[in-house]
């Protein structure tokens, strides 16, 4: 892999994002950079408030534009994000870059079917007749494993139920074959029965199409499910990178670790869960240095003086932090690693 | 561990353990809802300038008496339909001689009780039916809201004009009728609100500590239903001011001698082609109050709209 | 009594008394029914319905902490508004602590809901936007007739509880504050009345995992504390594990599973439970689940399938599953600490898995 050195299909380099109101400026990203392969599946993990959604949905530019300071450089495949046209931007958005949303009621259109919907991104992107882009729809629910399709291209986004839902926007997502797919937390409001499908039918069609996937979640255990590289984000910059194995069961950062700990997984239940304490800071007002140094119990004096340089926690494994090494002493060693 | 940002060790006073860093600081003044409204308020120069030509409308009208330069009443054959500027008489004069700039401000006196008092009264009677209605639900609701169904069947100045020619003219009247109009809409927009609250968690809340129905409409209905009610009856104020001038216009509001601007147009129609522009004056005075009301109405709304 | 285990200044309402004993379960459910009318046509008639609660009973018991899982749809939260009657039951009845709830001799509703309350799920709607945290929490106080400057004394001394410093939050409204600590303050409403039972129906579903252990453990600090008894609604079942004594599987408004935690996590007996339980997550990439261990999203509860309302998703349906609705029951004869409704798990149903009847001499 790293002697043929292949272009990345996303790049991302030093990506700040503020919002600006009358009252406050609101610094959502504060320098994200990270990279997609073709063919491959970054996480996002955060919780609220960290980024993640906002890091996203920049590659779209769907933030208001009046409102929103977006810096840095974004290129996905051969377009320059920032520097597009907003009708050029019309043409990228569905066609090489799509989005799937959480809750797909509010992302369908509640007047069109189903069918329709997709029918008609089809056309707008790729032309043809209506009767080849239903046949092109019906085919697509096919492939996200929706019972009785030709019944469901008719039906409108109420009448189904939410998993379905789910199912058809994300056939909605891949009508035009896009190269990047953005994804967010798409299973997290749905059953534990049904998430585990639509993950399962997503890391297939993945492969399927060779599609990369942005994949924001909140849920460790759903990275761990979908993911080959994890990003670990926190009050807008990104603390850890590395392979989903590496993050996950070798975390270097402590809030990575933090998360890992306070996930309810299994704990005895005699003991107290170990929480992270305190809460997030005020992305209106972000302390200097390290944002997590607050609530952290290896902070040391530097941590608070500017924000730690990132350093390479194993190949292809790297963390904003001073204290790797202690942090990698308190892993606790996996059983099944 | 530095900085005065740094809590407590952690884990190591459980009470503290909730407490994010951030509260520490000497954080944002508690302002309440209202504190807030009025924050917005304050730095939105066009509804605060509009709020000041209301309250230059409101005083004019108060102070009609001193600032008048003449008495509205007093006719003069020698000097009908003067135009503008004509000797003391700024915006000229009326089709009998009276003094017509003397005659908005007294009539701004009608006019903006014709604007206030049934938009109070509609909104506590429809408000209390829409209250009642939301929260109750059921059949009371049915019954509360297709009554106000029968009033919305009609177009408003037909209502207006149907109730008023059945209890005739008058001042007194003029207000029922008004009040009868405009209770049904602000009913709706109770309604509707009232309702969507009744579905709030934290109304299930009260319920389960035991709380009776008044207290509930009391201390959690109402205090949520009051912003949307507020703000829709603030735009209410201009459309009562225009029925009336309408009603009046048609000879069912109050009658002749009094100054009143529906009135003061309908006498000074004939003379449109005469002294078009002194003919309008009375209009001008209903734009602006209705525009001013409005745009206050507005910038209240967005104020008020404040996510919580 | 247990007042001295309020240890709070401000003398709170006393925690109602215990009358029945430690043997008496807290609260004993029996067959409670709720069906929602589905209305249309012309006329509003009711043209179908929703069997969200339909013929669930149990018992919980003093001190413990019982589990409530299962999909949305399974009816867990109509169960729990059933409970603490925010919702007629349309048959059922309840007894709590020994008492009958409701009736002539029993507990009246406003006694029950000294004795019982409930956290509501996060969300904009848990808290009134228009009331500062401290009213919201003594407005409970205050209704049961509490003087005004009490009740924000025990509101604010709850909040410091919760670990909310009283001096910074008290007069601060919803918006202001995160989910993780709104719902310290909807627990803190909850134990305003001093209760004996809480019901947190979803209570740490909205919130983030860090945010979650933090309130997790603040439920489990306050429980013993204030000598709580738990019904625990949720649909994590990683966290209904780590919290529950017992636990209680729902599928489309039954009862399908019942029993002692470890019992039910290490050895299922309910083909639903079994496949809820393979559902669940690993931190781990070694641990990814390749095929689905049910296919399908769960039925309509409009109209629920016949007999067993899971064979449409069961591998191991047969006939009988269709025709005869399973009982809740103890599994093969054993103790009846572990119930389920199977036809696989009760001999002589006429399964092809399960035992053959106990030869009856």
């Amino acid at each position: 892999m790293g002697a043929m050195a292949p272009r990345p299909l996303v790049e991302v380099r030093d990506l700040q994002v503020s919002f600006v109101s009358r009252e406050a400026t609101v610094s959502a990203v504060n320098g994200v950079s990270f990279t997609v392969m073709p063919g491959e599946v970054l996480c996002i993990i955060g919780e609220s408030g960290s980024g993640k959604t906002v890091t996203m949905r920049s590659l779209l530019r769907l933030h208001p534009p009046r409102r929103t300071v977006i810096r840095g450089h974004m290129r996905v495949g051969d377009h320059d994000i920032l520097a597009l046209s907003e009708r050029a931007m019309n043409q990228v958005r569905g066609a090489v870059i799509s989005m799937v949303f959480q809750e797909p009621m509010t992302a369908l259109d509640p007047v069109y079917t189903i069918g329709d919907q997709i029918a008609e991104t089809v056309i707008r992107h790729e032309g043809g007749s209506r009767r080849a882009a239903m046949a092109r729809a019906l085919e697509l629910l096919n492939l996200v494993k929706v019972p009785s399709p030709e019944r469901r291209l008719r039906a409108y986004p109420h009448e189904l139920s939410g998993g379905l839902r789910q199912r058809a926007m994300i056939a909605l997502a891949l009508s035009c074959r896009p190269s990047l797919l953005l994804a967010d937390e798409p299973t997290t409001a749905l059953d534990a029965t049904v998430q585990i499908q639509v993950l399962i039918m997503l890391r297939r069609l993945q492969e399927e199409f060779g599609m990369g996937v942005i994949f924001v979640t909140h849920d460790l255990g759903v990275a761990a499910q979908i993911a080959d590289k994890v990003a670990v984000m926190y009050a807008g910059r990104i603390i850890e990178y590395g392979s989903v194995a590496d993050v996950l069961l070798r975390p270097a950062h402590p809030y990575t670790l933090g998360l890992l700990s306070s996930t309810v997984h299994g704990q005895t239940r005699d003991a107290e869960i170990e929480a992270i304490p305190g809460s997030p800071p005020d992305l209106r007002a972000l302390p200097p240095g390290c944002s997590f140094a607050p609530r952290c119990r290896f902070a040391v004096p530097p941590c608070t003086a500017a924000f730690p340089p990132t350093a390479l926690a194993g190949l292809d494994h790297a963390a904003s932090c001073l204290q790797i090494e202690a942090v990698r002493g308190a892993v606790p060693a996996h059983a099944d690693a | 561990m530095s900085g005065a940002l740094v809590e407590a060790p952690p884990a190591a006073d459980a009470r503290a353990q909730g407490v994010p860093a951030r509260e520490a600081e000497p954080a944002t003044r508690v302002r309440g809802y209202w504190g807030n409204v009025w924050q917005r308020l304050r730095y939105d120069y066009a509804t605060l300038f509009f709020l000041f030509v209301i309250l230059l409308i409101v005083a004019s009208a108060v102070f009609a008496p001193l600032l008048s330069p003449f008495d509205p009443n007093k006719a003069s054959m020698a000097h009908r339909l003067k135009p503008l500027f004509y000797h003391d008489n700024i915006l000229g004069t009326d089709e009998q001689g009276r003094d017509i700039l003397s005659r908005i401000l007294y009539g701004g006196r009608t006019s903006l009780l014709m604007g206030i008092v049934p938009v109070v009264a509609a909104t506590f009677v429809g408000g209390l039916f829409g209250v009642v209605a939301g929260y109750a639900g059921g059949r009371l609701n049915t019954i509360i809201m297709r009554s106000m169904d029968v009033f919305f069947a009609f177009p408003s100045v037909l209502l207006a004009v149907a109730i008023s020619g059945s209890l005739g003219g008058g001042m007194v009247n003029q207000l029922i009728t008004l009040t009868v109009v405009l209770t049904p809409p602000l009913c709706r927009v109770a309604e509707t609100s009232a309702s969507q609250i009744r579905s709030m968690d934290f109304v299930d809340a009260a319920r389960a500590s035991g709380a009776s129905t008044v207290s509930i409409l009391l201390h959690h209905v109402l205090v949520n239903v009051v912003s949307p009610v507020l703000v829709y009856a603030s735009t209410l104020v201009s459309a009562s001011i225009l029925l009336a001038s309408g009603l009046s216009f048609l000879g069912l509001g109050v009658s002749p001698p009094t100054p009143d601007w529906g009135l003061m147009l309908s006498t000074l129609r004939e003379a449109i082609y005469v002294r078009p522009i002194v003919c309008a004056m009375p209009g001008v005075a209903i734009l602006l109050t209705s525009i001013a009301f409005n745009l206050v109405s507005d910038g209240l709304r967005q104020a008020m709209d404040v996510k919580a | 009594m247990n007042t001295e285990a309020q240890g709070a200044a401000a003398p709170m309402l006393d925690q109602p008394a215990d009358r029945g004993g430690r043997a008496q379960p807290m609260l004993i459910a029996q067959g409670l029914k709720r069906y929602f009318p589905i209305r249309g046509g012309l006329l509003n008639r009711r043209v179908a319905e929703v069997k969200a609660v339909d013929d669930v009973s149990f018992t919980v018991l003093k001190g413990e902490t019982l589990g409530v899982v299962g999909e949305s749809g399974c009816g867990k939260s109509t169960l729990a508004r059933l409970l603490m009657h925010l919702l007629v039951m349309d048959a059922g009845s309840l007894i709590f602590d020994g008492d009958p709830v409701g009736t002539e001799q029993g507990l009246s509703l406003r006694d029950l809901r000294r004795n019982l309350q409930m956290v509501f799920q996060d969300s904009y709607s848990s808290l009134n936007p228009r009331l500062p945290i401290e009213e919201s929490i003594a407005y409970s106080p205050r209704v049961h007739g509490m003087e005004r400057g009490q009740a924000k004394r025990i509101a604010r001394e709850l909040l410091q509880r919760v670990g909310l410093r009283p001096e910074y939050f008290g007069g601060r409204y919803p918006h202001e504050l995160s989910g993780g600590q709104k719902q310290r303050v909807n627990i803190a409403r909850a134990l305003a009345l001093n209760p004996r039972m809480l019901i947190l129906d979803e209570a740490v579903s909205a919130l983030d995992k860090s945010v979650e252990a933090q309130v997790l453990n603040l439920l489990g600090e306050l429980k013993r504390e204030f000598n709580l008894t738990y019904m625990f609604i949720s649909h994590d079942l990683h966290v209904v594990q780590y919290i529950s004594d017992r636990v209680m599987v729902m599928y489309l408004g039954q009862v399908v599973e019942f029993g002692p935690v470890d019992t039910i996590y290490a050895q299922p007996r309910h083909p639903y439970t079994a496949a809820l339980l393979e559902c669940r997550l690993v931190v781990d990439p070694a641990g990814r689940i390749d095929t689905p261990p049910l296919v399908g999203d769960p039925p309509n509860p409009i109209n629920p399938p016949s007999g067993c309302r899971f064979r449409t998703r069961c591998p191991h349906a047969e006939t009988v599953c269709e025709r005869t609705v399973p009982a809740l029951g103890a599994w093969n004869g054993n103790t009846a600490a572990h119930l389920v409704a199977c036809h696989m798990a009760h001999p002589g149903s006429g399964h092809s898995r399960a035992a053959p009847a106990p030869v009856v001499h």
